[in-house]
């Protein structure tokens, strides 16, 4: 995922001294315009989006953060509480599901697996990540649902009932646990795709010496794999979370869309993207239309603060391996 | 951390047995996790496959959707219309993020001090985690608000999306051209200019068609950028203007998941199994593609 480090001094050092060629200077200026894009979009992103959101972010304040609602008092109240909930829980949910499975298919694919048996099921596990949010989503509607309602809910409640969290039986296909389930699915690929990439990459006379001093393969992974790669570790559980975060359709399809703050999973939620999503055939009000642009602020501030997080952490790991 | 360094627990004591048989515990664990995954995909692909099957006949292919009020025999319908859109779209996009995408590519790589080239990588880094459905909400927010939603404007919003990705595969492809190359050409008189556009992008082409590819595939999927931008669309018409709204595949699918209509939702599978047809194809090509031109800078060296 990190770019192949070039070595020092890299192309760009090779300049040509002596006469002006007006073919370079051309090529650097439309090169550097186009490489400037990046951080253009991003301030143009966050100006555009601010600005219209900037009514409801005047007459709601930070109390839309804390303000369960949407579109009470005759269109006239608007808040995100519920929604920063759902979204909170769904990708922490997802999270706590996809953290030991990633981890776990990427040992398998790095460490027990053997070479044929790789290089069948590292493109299957990858091809998982392609599939589009919205076919997940209509599997996740017409299929994980009602397994859900028939099967899976019934079991989970009657032996996990006593958790507040598994109350309830599922009455409807559409719910939290759904949305889990889905962004789990959505997640696994990206975080154990990366996670194979740091574990094949942990040097081979670390684990050797381990192996030599008597240690099963577990401990090896415990004691060396697992330690060698714990930033870059960090940083794809950091970049799988925000893209749960920001997952708006497969999860406005499976969730119910319901402004509510449940703790039991069986009940139908939202999220922050799911609700932008679910409101795509139009907002009536000003107002609404600002306040769902609110939510975008609010998920573009989360998303900001994760991507960031992750991408320093990749710098700083990258930065010490090329020292090595 | 302590663990890198050996101590007692790798010591061979009369624990051998406990820690053999959590050693086996873990491994089939892990077995299990990868297979489950794989699973899933066959469970998801084969639900799409079975239920769209049916779907997929020439109506589906050469007939718009048709309004069904519900009486009297039923008009053939099929996805023609949302077909022809979302190749619109996405070809839209394509001329939009390739070149900004390349171009990006070779003044990060080629020309760009290190320093520089490293905030700038960052920004598209971070550019690349904003959620689609922000993307979308910008565009709508940029040029859809007053003026109404177009095809064009959700070509804008996958570009946006798909600028990052071709920019790191190209600057992923740019980095193993050999240094060696460039000096050649240098030596011979060529420009910087010339260097980079008959030296250096020539070698670098498979990995960037290959890069394009992937980023088309994906954008191809989304849904979230359009919904704001092209979902107004007159679902019975087959329309080709890019300044107006255009149906598309994942539209299709998705307006159609949330209706109660069971033929609705046999189309949604047949449409599904198309749009991961067309992904996979391109991800074959785009794989194709990558190990011969990868294979080949890589036995230059």
């Amino acid at each position: 995922m990190t770019v192949a480090q070039e070595r020092s001094p890299g192309p760009a050092a090779l300049v040509r001294r002596g006469r002006f060629r007006p073919g370079d200077a051309v090529l650097y200026v439309v090169t550097a315009a186009a490489a400037f894009t990046g951080i253009a979009l991003l301030v143009l992103i966050s100006d555009e989006v601010l600005r219209e959101a900037w009514p409801a972010m005047q007459k709601f304040g930070l109390h839309f953060l804390t303000t369960q609602a949407w579109g009470d008092n005759n269109k006239t109240l608007f808040g995100a509480k519920s929604f920063i909930y759902g979204t909170i829980v769904t990708s922490f949910g997802a999270l706590l599901l996809a953290t030991p499975i990633s981890l776990a298919i990427a040992l398998f694919l790095s460490e027990l697996a053997p070479r044929w048996i790789r290089a069948f099921v590292a493109p299957l596990i990858e091809l998982l990540a392609a599939i589009p949010s919205v076919v997940l989503g209509l599997w996740g509607i017409l299929v994980l649902g009602p397994f859900i309602t028939g099967t899976l809910g019934p079991a989970i409640h009657g032996s996990l009932g006593w958790l507040p969290i598994f109350a309830s039986k599922p009455t409807v296909g559409s719910n939290m646990f759904a949305a889990i389930l889905i962004l789990t699915i959505m997640m696994v690929p990206i975080v154990s795709s990366i996670c194979r990439e740091l574990f094949v990459g942990v040097p081979s006379e670390l684990k050797d010496g381990a192996l030599a001093l008597g240690a099963t393969r577990w401990e090896v992974v415990r004691g060396v794999v697992f330690p060698y790669a714990r930033a870059g570790i960090a940083a794809a559980l950091i970049l799988g979370l925000g893209r749960a975060l920001g997952e708006a359709i497969a999860v406005t399809q499976v969730i119910g869309n319901n402004v509510a703050i449940h703790a039991d999973l069986f009940k139908p939620g939202d999220t922050l993207a799911s609700r932008i999503a679910g409101q795509y055939q139009g907002a009536d009000t000003a107002l609404q239309v600002a306040s769902l642009v609110y939510l975008a602020v609010i998920l573009l501030v989360f998303s900001l603060i994760a991507n960031l997080a992750a991408q320093l952490i990749v710098r700083r790991v990258a930065g010490r391996h090329q020292i090595r | 951390m302590s663990a890198q360094v050996p101590t007692s627990d790798l010591f061979r004591s009369e624990h051998l047995r406990r820690r053999t048989i959590v050693n086996k515990t873990i491994e089939l664990l892990a077995t299990v996790a990868a297979l489950a995954a794989v699973a899933v995909l066959i469970i998801v692909v084969g639900s799409v496959v079975r239920r769209g099957w049916g779907a997929l006949n020439l109506d589906f292919f050469t007939q718009n959707q048709t309004i069904y009020s519900g009486f009297g025999p039923r008009p053939a319908s099929g996805v023609a219309n949302a077909i022809v859109g979302t190749l619109i779209i996405i070809g839209i996009a394509i001329v939009m993020a390739l070149p900004v995408g390349v171009a990006t590519a070779i003044y990060l790589n080629e020309l760009a001090p290190r320093k520089l080239a490293g905030v700038l990588t960052l920004a598209f880094d971070v550019l690349n985690g904003i959620p689609a459905i922000v993307l979308g909400i910008f565009v709508f927010v940029f040029v859809v608000v007053g003026h109404g939603q177009a095809a064009w404007k959700a070509s804008f919003a996958l570009a946006i999306l798909m600028v990052p990705l071709i920019a790191r595969s190209t600057q992923e492809v740019l980095a193993l051209v050999p240094i060696s190359m460039r000096e050649a050409s240098l030596a011979l008189g060529a420009a910087k200019w010339r260097t980079t556009i008959s030296v250096v992008l020539p070698q670098a082409v498979g990995g960037i068609v290959t890069g394009a590819t992937l980023a088309t595939a994906r954008a191809a999927g989304e849904t979230a950028p359009l919904l704001f931008t092209s979902a107004l669309y007159s679902a019975d018409t087959m329309t080709y203007d890019p300044r107006q709204p255009l149906a598309s595949i994942p539209m299709f699918i998705f307006t159609s998941a949330e209706q109660a209509d069971p033929v609705l939702h046999e189309q949604a599978w047949g449409a599904a199994a198309v749009l991961i047809g067309i992904i996979l194809i391109a991800s074959l090509i785009a794989r194709g593609f990558a190990d011969r031109s990868v294979r080949r800078l890589k036995g230059e060296r």
